[in-house]
């Protein structure tokens, strides 16, 4: 920590903030200014993300199924995703006629919506976040649970017996697994005693817990990635899709620019659920530190901390659409006996050990 | 708008339709299912949406030319369909097809069994929602339908059979790249297993899923993988021997199971004995002509005619009945899936929609030989 | 079983019956009113026991109609084809057989469908592949249609 950190973005913020001090003096004014290019900048970014994620996906996919993948669009097809969304925009944005078109249309919006709030506690890099809330776990976690509004809206409104079932699957399977990805971050709760981000990061200066918290904080580790898999609805948990049942579930009648919104948001709350993951489990933008060799931990430090927050959440998200590309998909049955029989007694076992070690100071 | 008659019973139950246009049905199949929740109470299937009467079609084709409408039945297995109905005018005329003919037949035979089996491999991977095993699949497929090509001209509908022998010689190539063939899929076999034989969620998928008797498999007339894991003997290839079958080394195999697992295992092991089978006759395909004489103008006498074939799927008869004419007078195929279809509501009853793609998927239908 | 003791055990069951050994299986002719009484013998008979229907299909002679059953014993191994008449062509009637083979029931609701033949103690018998208000039944010999062409 006494060793500052290069290409930090706080200067950065500072100096915008000093600046548009000078441009507008009305105080409201100036943050509302302020919002609204956090805004642009979080958007711009999270578009660009997805467009990432997309070509990501693609090139994962191809890699597991010996194949290329996208490979004529731009440089080694990294333009194929830009087709793919130009190709979405020009369609057209159909609504069925037995629909409810009010709740049709708004079941996207709140999808890409509540997605996009879940990202603003996240802290990308030293001293970069857009909102340090001091609740910020249980905003994340309270705001992602919030998604299952939008697919059962969609999933109603459409009055495709399909995605009513898909709908349904949905809102059995969020619920089920809020409970595990819940008693999971709770582990790391007990363990560095604050709820905010920025404090957990800030705890696992001298190691991250996933080393420091022994084997409990391993096992709520891979409870928190099965159980975020299926909370954000991806192979092997894509019930409420599951194309080969039911021909796409609630999405089947979207089209479009509508469509893509749904595939905006699961690329979001991809990334949200690898970054949380991240943040809690691996120390975020912390450097990787071994405790007696200090040249090792300055050459660390100098790699920038934005790198290791991404570096760490793209390991994790490349874990995940490891899943989806070569596992089969689970029966709803088998999807809720696994939470309820399984993560369920373990994570409630494994919090009773955490607060052991907590109270009696057995982790590192 | 949900809540319409057409939609829900007055018990509660869900009606939906799936298909003639679902992803997991394969084609233009038509199943009308009664949910209570996720659990299927009946299905009732709607058929006809490929039908093309084959079989009226039949009646006004010499018995040269229809054997090739049938390569539209079960496209999969579209070599061992002309081969039943070949096989059945050589029975009218009383010939036999030339030594060299019928080892060219069992070749090309097993190497469609081996592309089909592999097919279904692949869907069922994809019908379980695991999409990677598709292309592992298709790698050795593209191989086989690359041999085909090369001695027949099409990649799956071979129409490649005349009655007293084959169309024309196998290709030059044909003997070395069958062999590779053979190596190539014994040394990636194992790769099946890893991405989908050996997965616990695929095993928890289809253990115990989709149970059929068998005494039920008996009564609605199974055959061919279904029914031999059900453990009912009934290879035709065993049972009554075609084309030198009885000359060859090969094991029937019969599970006892009637689950899916048993189905996906029953094919998994076929696939074994195809590559045996092609192995023993690759280097010992007998010299001489690939095509017996005969007349130019076929006529078989007043007289029934049933010839019975394994094809992929199961048993696929032909029953001609002839009236001495140069045509048939009737003409009817029994095949396999169809057969196999009239058991699917009995065995998905109680089964959950999930299943219900692991029953088809092993069961492994080919909806234009349903209609034909 | 050998064809020799197959036709006299059938015989035995159905002292009407007619035989014919030329195709590759033994055929028996029986009258359409015989059928379901002989074919539950058929099937239930420790020493015949056919268990397995596997063809069903009916032919149209012009004036009569015949129904063909294909049977096999699974465990016995051998076969037995039965052949019922139906003289009525103009509202042609038969006994379903499906209560013993379950197979029938789609087999049966195809021969209607294709035939018009009426199955009696069908459970479900509907047109299987043409649409409900089809008019005519294509494989009958006397089927005719304004858009037919002659292959």
């Amino acid at each position: 920590m006494n060793t500052p950190t290069p290409y930090s973005f706080a200067s950065l913020a500072t100096g915008i903030h000093a600046w548009l001090r000078q441009a507008i003096s009305n105080d409201t004014l100036l943050q509302v200014t302020e919002m609204v290019i956090t805004g642009v900048c979080l958007l711009v970014f999270l578009v660009l993300l997805c467009f990432f994620l997309g070509y990501m996906e693609r090139k994962v996919a191809a890699f597991m199924e010996i194949r290329l993948g996208p490979n004529r669009v731009g440089p080694k097809g990294s333009l194929q995703i830009v087709a793919d969304t130009l190709k979405l925009l020009f369609k057209e944005g159909l609504t069925p006629n037995g629909a409810d078109k009010f709740l049709f249309n708004l079941a996207p919006g709140i999808m890409v919506v509540t997605s996009m709030m879940a990202v603003a506690p996240i802290a990308f890099a030293k001293n970069f976040q857009i909102w340090d809330i001091n609740i910020g776990v249980l905003y994340v976690s309270a705001i992602s649970s919030m998604a299952v509004i939008g697919i059962l809206m969609a999933g109603w409104s459409s009055n495709n017996k399909y995605s009513l079932i898909g709908a349904m699957r949905s809102g059995a399977q969020i619920v089920s697994y809020e409970l595990s990805i819940g008693l999971s971050l709770i582990t790391i709760v007990i363990l560095s005693g604050s709820l905010q981000l920025s404090e957990i990061v800030e705890s696992q200066a001298n190691g991250w817990w996933i080393f420091k918290g022994h084997i409990p904080v391993i096992i709520a580790f891979v409870i928190f990635i099965i159980a975020s898999t299926a909370e954000i609805n991806r192979a092997p948990f894509d019930l409420t899709e599951a194309e080969q049942e039911l021909t796409g579930g609630f999405h089947t009648e979207y089209a479009g620019m509508k469509f893509a919104m749904f595939l905006l948001s699961e690329y979001i709350n991809l990334f949200i659920v690898s970054a949380i993951a991240a943040t809690i489990f691996l120390g975020g933008w912390m450097p990787f530190h071994i405790g007696s060799l200090p040249a090792f931990n300055h050459v660390m430090d100098y790699i920038p901390s934005f790198m290791w927050f991404f570096g760490k959440t793209f390991f994790i998200v490349f874990i995940i659409m490891w899943f989806r590309w070569t596992f089969p998909r689970l029966r709803i049955d088998q999807l809720l006996n696994l939470e309820w029989k399984y993560l369920l007694p373990i994570s409630m076992v494994n919090i009773l050990i955490v607060t052991a070690m907590a109270i009696f100071g057995w982790h590192f | 708008m949900l809540l319409a008659p057409d939609h829900i019973t007055e018990e509660g139950e869900f009606i939906i339709n799936m298909g003639p246009q679902h992803p997991a049905t394969h084609g233009v199949l038509h199943l009308k299912i009664w949910l209570d929740g996720e659990t299927i109470k009946k299905i009732e299937p709607q058929l006809g949406y490929i039908h093309r009467s084959i079989e009226k079609m039949c009646e006004s084709l010499s018995y040269r030319q229809f054997i090739y409408v049938t390569s539209r039945m079960d496209y999969l297995s579209a070599h061992m369909n002309n081969q039943a109905c070949a096989l059945a005018v050589e029975k009218g005329l009383q010939i036999e097809a030339t030594p060299r003919a019928q080892a060219i037949r069992v070749l090309l035979g097993e190497l469609t069994r081996l592309s089909s089996h592999l097919l279904w491999w692949a869907s069922t991977g994809l019908d379980l929602g695991g999409i990677t095993p598709f292309f592992y699949a298709f790698r050795e497929r593209e191989t086989i339908n690359t041999i085909l090509e090369e001695t027949c001209g099409t990649r799956l509908t071979q129409n490649f059979i005349v009655p007293g022998g084959v169309m024309y010689d196998i290709h030059p190539d044909f003997q070395k790249k069958v062999k590779d063939l053979i190596k190539q899929f014994r040394a990636n076999y194992h790769e099946y297993d890893e991405i989908l034989t050996g997965n616990v969620i695929f095993q928890n998928r289809l253990k115990g899923v989709g149970y059929i008797s068998k005494e039920d498999a008996i009564s609605y007339g199974c055959t061919g993988p279904t029914a031999r894991a059900s453990g009912i003997s009934c290879d035709i290839r065993k049972l009554a021997p075609y084309d030198g079958y009885d000359k060859l080394k090969f094991d029937e195999v019969i599970l006892s199971g009637g689950d899916c697992w048993a189905r996906y295992q029953v094919r998994m092991a076929e696939i074994i004995q195809s590559l045996n089978i092609l192995e023993q006759l690759i280097d010992n395909i007998p010299e001489g002509d690939f095509l017996a004489k005969t007349k130019n103008v076929v006529k078989l006498n007043k007289g029934d005619i049933y010839q019975r074939v394994e094809t992929a799927r199961g048993e696929l008869g032909v029953y001609i009945v002839s009236d001495g004419a140069a045509t048939p007078y009737r003409c009817k195929f029994r095949s396999p899936n169809f057969s196999n279809l009239s058991a699917i509501p009995h065995i998905a009853k109680g089964a959950k929609i999930g299943d219900l793609m692991a029953i088809m998927a092993t069961v492994d239908l080919v909806i234009p030989d349903i209609d034909r | 079983m050998n064809a020799e003791e197959l036709k006299h055990k059938v015989t035995e069951l159905c002292p009407r019956a007619t035989y014919d050994e030329t195709g590759e299986f033994l055929t028996t002719l029986i009258a359409a009113p015989d059928l379901l009484p002989v074919m539950q013998q058929l099937a239930k008979d420790n020493e015949l026991h056919f268990d397995f229907l596997f063809c069903l299909t009916c032919i149209d002679w012009k004036d009569h109609f015949m129904m063909v059953y294909h049977l096999r014993s699974t465990d016995l191994n051998h076969c037995l084809v039965v052949k019922a008449k139906i003289t009525d062509t103009t509202n042609p009637e038969i006994e379903s057989v499906n209560d013993i083979w379950r197979t029938a029931e789609f087999h049966e609701d195809e021969v209607y469908d294709m035939f018009g033949v009426k199955f009696l103690n069908h459970p479900n018998l509907r047109r299987l592949f043409l649409e409900a208000d089809w008019n005519g039944f294509p494989l009958r010999k006397n089927y005719t249609d304004e858009n037919m062409i002659k292959l």
